[in-house]
């Protein structure tokens, strides 16, 4: 009996001590969960790695945008994307007084462009060259933007200076805009059941380059003079004239956590991951059906010499 | 005389029919030839930065402001800690366990209620109230939960709504009574009620997040403010229209003034009350979806994870959980209201007055014991679930590829001949004149109060500069609720006439307004692409319930006296509904036209998800931006169109009834 106390003891001391020497606070670091396939994989990576480290970790699910409340008043704590092209404003307003910290980028880029299904192709032989959307705008017409192509923008709220784009390249083409992500796929979705002609933003990481076969647009590539400077490019008299940028994904945290948590902030600052990589843990979730959990514990058993860095 | 007056206003009416159509055609040209193009659009730097300084004063609130010993947020966050107590509580017990420690250290000390108990209490439930069908409707409900691998995510909507619902009726019952008891009050409470209903619900999400913090509780009290109004209003109207001899009654018997509230008067209002619990029910229901971006967590986020992969069955079935919530708890709290009182029985042992509860107990307990050695009392195998999504997905893959051409031909000529039209007139009228005839309306039915309420109220969106936008949200609205009332409204006829009717629409009128619209929305999107059209379908689907509902209960409260008379004078039957019920019903109808549109409004954040240009767009697009005065400003907007709507068709309403003598 007096055996079975010691061992007892013994274990739970030294798992108590072990966790506790290693980190700072056993509060709960809260990270945020959002509804797209690639975040959750990023979020559940960087909790493990800090489990492993011995922090203690909450997962919440949270709006993309609404999160920022929570970030700033410290009731969060980590929030491991936000894309350049849609959390710009968000990122700017928030860290304007340093409750919300920029951590630094994930180390993947987002593209994000115009993007045809393949067999569009053989109506517009001239893609991916942008040139050739002016001669085959009518294969892309509907009835409401009949002889105009149409071309189905994201959310009004991602920004992407399409209807610039547009008007300064001089093409016959009108601009709808989704209202939601899920609007914007579901619309995919449908044309490519009827092989329909379709042409709309797609970025990636994501599951949709993945499952569907298409392509993406080459427009004259983005520089910030294209952006800024009307004199630049084709058209000499406006700026746009040009593809999208590719912006690369941030990570933000509450000020909170270098306070309290520096070796978790260290540790999220060190998290980085390559589109590409990316692009196949999203697929093998997404289209062949494995769980997040699965996968993220599959990456980190063959990837452990990398995520020991970064908690070092 | 009397004539000459009728002809007058028949004139007047016509004179401004006419101007309205002149301007809407030669408005440009008009403008451009007194170089007034401020008649066409309101010049930019007239706009006065009213969400500036709004953004100001809640940035003050949320930040500084304080009570000198505590700070407004201080204030804030206690009460938040209130309501997370037992919403904590509940959430153990039916979903998460007792845990002791945070995030994965903790330790489960007590594991939560096996599904076997949970079912096990809610049939009970039921079958105490003796009601046959309500069992199997509650036991079918709960097995759906199971069976389709909901668990436990509706056991997390589940806990939120229970705090939800009592804290919205209790409230709801207080405010109620007290305004009531004193008119100034309600005369403050009514408008208050109405931006709680309208304003959409992102554009004070932020405010929300920061004061009550990021979590379950800002999710629960964005549900109670958007589901507490009908319960106020239903207690109001069921103590007003209280027999006032029944009071007199309760006064000559001797009642205090407590027991005449609290023993006469709420229990003789119950029917009317129910309404109001039915209404809350369902509200809170309805703002699952939006609760779980705010950290609430459960189905909401499952429907909203699920459409993201477009994964369309999975969302269909998941939304079709939260409908068989909503149905299940609302038909089973109807239910508890009205069982008949039974006499108490006396000299019997406590053992046997409470034989089934006890029984219950130990069977909880036992299921209890038994859970760990158990898998299955745990956790339902999971290799019964059972899952249709495949079923739902071919089925609109199958309806994609055979009839995209025939819907796209429908939609086209509903676009060309109905929405365009009605999208050309509201953008084509100048705003001064908008606002005029808005005035005069006002002035028609409800004197100086009403047109200096239009007035001022339509000229603050015009000063904001938000009126080409609150244009477009009139459209879309304008004919949702146009097609929503020529379909609501015959509905609610066959309703009235025929019980069995009555009882199908119910179920389906109760489904329409819980399943989320997200469900819907994404395969409507997939046969109608994004744009205007497809926001319409999404909105008549929401707002036609109210047009049914009060249609019906209009034909249903006819007196049977006019009805008899009206059949010995000899009515046909077509002559009967059309000559007699319809017109004496057509106040009711007007305030079920009133709720419609207001609902119409409320979806208009929704809409916004589909791609629309109006005010909700605005709104989500403050919240993308993190501009709070921006969508506090245009949500302001969206109240003020649905408050002039809802005053003018009321007092319209109260015309007709002091014209058919019912008041």
């Amino acid at each position: 009996m007096k055996n079975f106390f010691a061992i007892f003891f013994s274990i739970f001391f030294i798992g108590f001590s072990s966790s506790l020497s290693a980190v700072e606070s056993k509060d709960p670091i809260k990270l945020t969960l959002h509804d797209w396939t690639g975040q959750l994989i990023t979020t559940n990576i960087m909790a493990e790695v800090l489990k492993k480290a011995g922090y203690n970790v909450e997962l919440v699910p949270a709006d993309y945008i609404a999160q920022f409340a929570g970030l700033q008043t410290g009731d969060l704590h980590v929030a491991m994307e936000m894309w350049e092209t849609t959390g710009r404003d968000a990122i700017d307003e928030y860290t304007a007084d340093g409750r919300v910290v920029n951590v630094g980028s994930t180390g993947m880029d987002a593209i994000e462009e115009w993007w045809y299904p393949t067999y569009m192709k053989e109506k517009c032989p001239g893609l991916p060259n942008w040139e050739a959307l002016n001669d085959c705008a009518e294969a892309f017409a509907t009835p409401e933007t009949s002889p105009k192509g149409r071309y189905l923008g994201g959310p009004v709220t991602w920004g992407g200076f399409d209807d610039e784009r547009v008007e300064a390249l001089n093409l016959d083409w009108e601009v709808i805009h989704a209202g939601t992500d899920a609007a914007l796929f579901a619309e995919l979705e449908s044309a490519y059941q009827r092989k329909a002609p379709i042409m709309l933003w797609v970025y990636a990481p994501h599951w949709a380059p993945s499952k569907y076969s298409g392509e993406f647009v080459d427009f004259p590539p983005y520089t910030t003079e294209c952006y800024t400077d009307p004199s630049w490019g084709i058209n000499k008299n406006s700026a746009y004239d040009c593809g999208k940028p590719r912006g690369p994904i941030w990570k933000v945290a509450s000020s909170m956590l270098k306070d309290k948590w520096p070796g978790a902030y260290d540790a999220v600052e060190a998290f980085t991951l390559d589109s590409n990589e990316m692009g196949n843990l999203v697929a093998s979730v997404d289209l062949d059906g494995n769980t997040v959990e699965a996968v993220v514990a599959d990456w980190m058993s063959s990837n452990e010499g990398r995520w020991s860095t970064w908690i070092k | 005389m009397i004539s000459n007056i009728q002809n007058n206003k028949k004139i007047t009416f016509f004179l401004l029919f006419i101007i309205t159509f002149i301007l809407y055609f030669y408005g440009k040209e008009i403008a451009s030839y007194f170089d007034a193009k401020w008649i066409i659009k309101y010049p930019k730097h007239y706009i006065f930065p009213i969400s500036k300084y709004t953004s100001l004063f809640v940035k003050w609130l949320m930040d500084e402001a304080t009570f000198g010993t505590f700070s407004f947020r201080d204030l804030t966050r206690f009460i938040a800690w209130l309501i997370q107590q037992p919403y904590n509580l509940i959430l153990a017990l039916i979903s998460k366990g007792f845990l002791q420690g945070q995030g994965q250290d903790a330790v489960e000390i007590l594991p939560p209620l096996s599904w076997i108990s949970v079912i096990t209490i809610i049939v009970s439930m039921a079958l105490y109230t003796k009601d046959k069908i309500l069992v199997a409707l509650v036991a079918f409900a709960f097995f759906y939960l199971v069976i389709f691998g909901q668990w436990e995510s509706s056991m997390v909507t589940l806990s939120s709504i229970i705090i939800a619902v009592p804290v919205g009726v209790i409230i709801g019952l207080i405010l109620g009574i007290l305004s009531y008891k004193s008119e100034l009050l309600e005369r403050i409470i009514s408008p208050i009620l109405d931006l709680m209903q309208t304003v959409p619900v992102f554009a004070y999400l932020v405010p929300i997040l920061v004061m009550f913090g990021f979590g379950p509780v800002s999710a629960l009290i964005a549900t109670i403010i958007y589901s507490m109004p009908p319960m106020v209003r239903t207690t109001l109207l069921a103590l007003k229209s209280i027999d006032p001899q029944i009071k007199e009654c309760g006064l000559m018997s001797g009642c205090t003034e407590r027991q005449l509230l609290w023993k006469v008067l709420v229990p003789v209002s119950k029917p009317t009350l129910m309404v109001g619990v039915n209404q809350v029910i369902m509200l809170s229901l309805n703002m699952v979806i939006i609760a779980s971006m705010i950290g609430a967590g459960g189905l909401g986020y499952d429907v909203l994870a699920s459409l993201r992969r477009l994964n369309i069955g999975v969302g269909f079935e998941t939304g079709v959980a939260i409908v068989v919530l909503a149905i299940a708890l609302d038909r089973l709290s109807q239910a508890f209201v009205n069982i008949p009182a039974r006499k108490r029985k006396k000299n019997i042992s406590f053992f046997k007055k409470n034989f089934n509860i006890i029984t219950l107990f130990i069977f909880i307990i036992v299921i209890y014991l038994l859970s760990p050695f158990l898998p299955f009392i745990k956790n339902f195998p999971e290799n019964l679930v059972f899952n249709t999504s495949l079923f739902w997905e071919e089925l609109v893959k199958y309806i994609n590829i055979n009839y995209y051409d025939n819907l796209e031909s429908f939609k086209v000529t509903l676009l060309t001949y109905f929405m365009l039209p009605i999208k050309r007139f509201f953008l084509g009228i100048p705003w001064p004149w908008f606002i005029t005839i808005l005035t005069i309306t006002g002035w028609y039915f409800g004197k100086l109060r009403l047109a200096f309420l239009c007035l001022v109220l339509s000229l603050f969106i015009v000063v904001t500069g938000l009126w080409e936008k609150a244009m477009i949200t009139l459209y879309l609205c304008g004919s949702s609720v146009l097609i929503a009332s020529m379909i609501g409204i015959p509905l609610g006829v066959w309703a009235g006439v025929n019980a069995r009717a009555n009882k199908a629409l119910t179920v389906f009128i109760d489904t329409l307004q819980t399943l989320p619209s997200f469900v819907y929305l994404i395969p409507v999107v997939m046969l109608f692409r994004v744009g205007d059209f497809t926001a319409m379908l999404a909105v008549i689907l929401y707002a036609l319930a109210p047009a049914v509902r009060y249609t019906a209960h209009g034909i249903k409260n006819i007196n049977n006296q006019i009805v008899e008379a009206a059949l010995i004078c000899g009515c046909s039957p077509r002559q009967l509904l059309f000559k007699i019920k319809l017109p004496l019903a057509l106040p009711e109808i007007l305030l079920g036209i009133n709720q419609t549109i207001m609902l119409a409004l409320s979806m208009l954040v929704i809409t916004a998800l589909v791609g629309t240009r109006d005010l909700g767009q605005e709104v989500y697009i403050a919240l993308t931006k993190a501009d709070i005065g921006r969508g506090l400003v245009s949500g302001l907007c969206v109240a003020f169109i649905s408050i002039i709507a809802d005053r003018i068709i009321k007092s319209g309403s109260n015309k007709l009834k002091d014209k058919y003598g019912m008041i």
